[in-house]
């Protein structure tokens, strides 16, 4: 089985990212970028599949300018095999960005495509379930849970009310939620390894899209921001302030 | 070209899910600014399952509602995201609507993005204001920035949150018509659920919610904060913390990543105030902290903040509320 894991370069999540004075979007030069929490979670899951013996390759993607090639060098320096690069500097759209996917997993003959259920810049929710409905593949978004067997995988989704448990066949796509594993830090020796494993280059018109908008982002603004309010030091205190004051009790 | 807008039912096969009623308020915002082309379409309810009847009826009831599509089919029973896509974009492919809309919950979340590819359409996540009847604005980078963005295509696919939209009155009286079921381009097999069953109201809708984190050091704990809460009338919460470290079931979770709630009142104990964790409940009508860190970011954000140890604090707010 070949395992094919998207990543994406994003906003590193312990930073405070600050909108641009003229609205266009949000400061990202001289800002900290790491690999969106929930890809490194895909590609350990990968990994965990590869080291069971249920995989023989672990190939990464990831879309993006000209600096894409780190993040896809931290999942290789986790134990990833090789990686595909869009080289694009181009705006991309989650549909944009699952046609480039398709597009790869058909040609590298993947049989699982494991990806993040969300990144944290756009959170958007949306490559996963593209990607199947442009494959034709089983869905199984949202897993805490993922085992191989006879008739492709057992999985189970985080949905708003508990747990769902679904069997899903093969080939197949699958997004990950937060609790699927642990990720591994790349050691020091993996970190060296993964200099030498190779990355292929290719352009949007390789694998087959055209980017075209189908959005527009008009703005980009700040929240409204919430004033911090009063202390309170007694039970009596808050409760006469939240019936009297807010009045949400009574 | 049509102005009619399509809202997806969420039910769980016995009842109709509250965020569905927030939807169709956003559908009605839409509704209210489409431009010329014949003035505003009609809101339509399509509803996947099976054995819908009563559900039927609970979404006749939806205000500004003028027909339920049903597709009725018994392997529809636990509907998969491929399910229901196939049926929206059946509805949608003749053209008849201009926009389809559902829950951003784990249901819509799944199935809106599903059916705009098999569309070739982009979707739009999680509106928070409808601007425009193509243009939206959303939270990005958990909350930290509101994009404006704009649909250049037709129809048009949301996820709505709900929070961000007041639920539409129930004194409406759509027709019910059965609709043909299309064919999935390919099925899952449901297998089971495992959900923890609770009498308190649902964590997304709740008036109040009492939410504890990893201060509050084991699940046990948390008996603390389901009393507190039912005193209240509330729901319980948790931080992804308190829900890693297996203290509650994940359907707890508030934040970026779990879910969003806008409750009158909100009540944080051993909570530090991540922005993950603000991203999903900073629009309640009041926050009250709870916290014996003095700089914990949380404070921040609370109306009203008190730094005291959570043991002390929460067993004497319960007696002074039970006074
Ligand atoms: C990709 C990603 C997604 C995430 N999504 C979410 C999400 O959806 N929701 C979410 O909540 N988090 C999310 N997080 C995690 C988030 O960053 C924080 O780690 C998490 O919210 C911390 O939870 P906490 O406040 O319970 O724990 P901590 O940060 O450890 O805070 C515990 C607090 O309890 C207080 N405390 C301890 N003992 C007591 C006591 N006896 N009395 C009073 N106070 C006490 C402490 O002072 C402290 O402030 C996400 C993180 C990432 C990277």
């Amino acid at each position: 089985m070949k395992i094919l894991v998207p990543v994406k370069r994003v906003i590193d999540a312990n930073i405070r990212v600050r909108v641009k004075s003229d609205n266009s979007g949000v400061e990202t030069a001289n800002v900290k970028m790491a690999m969106n929490p929930f890809c490194e979670i895909a590609v350990e899951e990968a990994l965990r599949i590869k080291e069971a013996g249920d995989a023989e390759e672990v190939i990464l993607f990831s879309a993006g300018g000209e600096k894409t090639p780190e993040t896809i060098r931290t999942g290789l320096a986790m134990g990833a095999d090789r990686g595909v690069h869009v080289q694009t500097d181009e705006r991309l759209e989650p549909l944009t960005i699952a046609k480039m996917i398709a597009a790869v997993a058909e040609k590298e003959g993947a049989d699982l495509v494991i990806l993040g259920k969300q990144s944290i810049d756009g959170d958007n929710n949306q490559t996963g379930q593209m990607l199947a409905a442009i494959m034709k593949r089983p869905l199984g978004s949202y897993i805490s849970e993922i085992k191989k067997n006879a008739e492709g995988f057992a999985i189970t989704r985080e949905i708003d009310a508990g747990l769902e448990k679904l069997q899903i066949g093969s080939p197949a796509v699958v997004t990950t939620d937060l609790r699927l594993n642990e990720p591994r830090y790349a050691s020091l020796p993996n970190i060296m390894k993964a200099k030498k494993k190779p990355i292929e280059t290719l352009s949007p018109a390789d694998v087959g899209v055209e980017i075209k908008a189908r959005t527009e982002v008009l703005k980009v603004a700040e929240p409204p921001a919430r004033e911090a309010g009063v202390r309170v030091s007694g039970a009596g205190e808050l409760v006469d302030k939240l019936k009297n004051e807010a009045k949400v009790i009574s | 070209m049509s102005a009619n807008i399509l809202v997806i039912a969420e039910h769980d096969g016995a009842e109709l899910y509250p965020g569905t009623l927030n939807t169709v308020a956003a559908a009605g915002e839409i509704a209210a600014r489409h431009d010329g082309g014949g003035g505003a379409g009609e809101i339509h309810i399509l509803l996947v399952g099976e054995n819908l009847g009563e559900i039927a009826k609970s979404c006749a009831k939806a205000a500004g509602v003028t027909k339920i599509l049903v597709v009725d089919d018994a392997k529809f029973a636990h509907p998969g995201a491929e399910d229901v896509a196939a049926q929206i974009s059946a509805a949608l492919g003749g053209g008849a609507y201009s926009h389809a809309l559902a829950p951003a919950s784990t249901f819509g979340k799944a199935v809106i993005p599903y059916a705009a590819a098999l569309l070739d359409r982009q979707a739009i996540s999680d509106i928070s204001e409808v601007s425009e009847a193509d243009t939206f604005v959303r939270p990005i980078y958990a909350g930290n920035a509101m994009e404006t963005v704009k649909s250049l295509e037709s129809p048009v696919l949301l996820t709505v949150r709900t929070t961000a939209f007041e639920p539409a009155a129930q004194d409406g009286n759509a027709a019910v018509e059965n609709a043909a079921a299309a064919e999935p381009p390919v099925r899952v097999k449901f297998i089971e659920h495992a959900l923890s069953s609770s009498e308190r109201p649902e964590l997304t809708s709740a008036r109040v919610v009492v939410s504890g984190g990893r201060g509050m050091q084991n699940g046990e704990n948390f008996a603390m904060l389901e009393k507190l809460a039912d005193k209240l009338g509330g729901a319980v919460g948790a931080s992804r913390a308190a829900v890693d470290a297996g203290f509650v079931p994940n359907e707890y979770q508030v934040g970026q990543t779990g879910k969003v709630v806008a409750p009158d009142l909100y009540l944080a104990v051993g909570i530090s105030g991540a922005i993950q964790h603000l991203a999903g409940m900073k629009d309640s009508k009041c926050i009250v902290a709870i916290n014996n860190d003095e700089e914990a970011p949380i404070f921040q954000v609370a109306d009203y903040s008190w730094c005291e140890d959570l043991f002390t604090a929460v067993p004497a707010l319960q007696g002074e509320l039970e006074k």
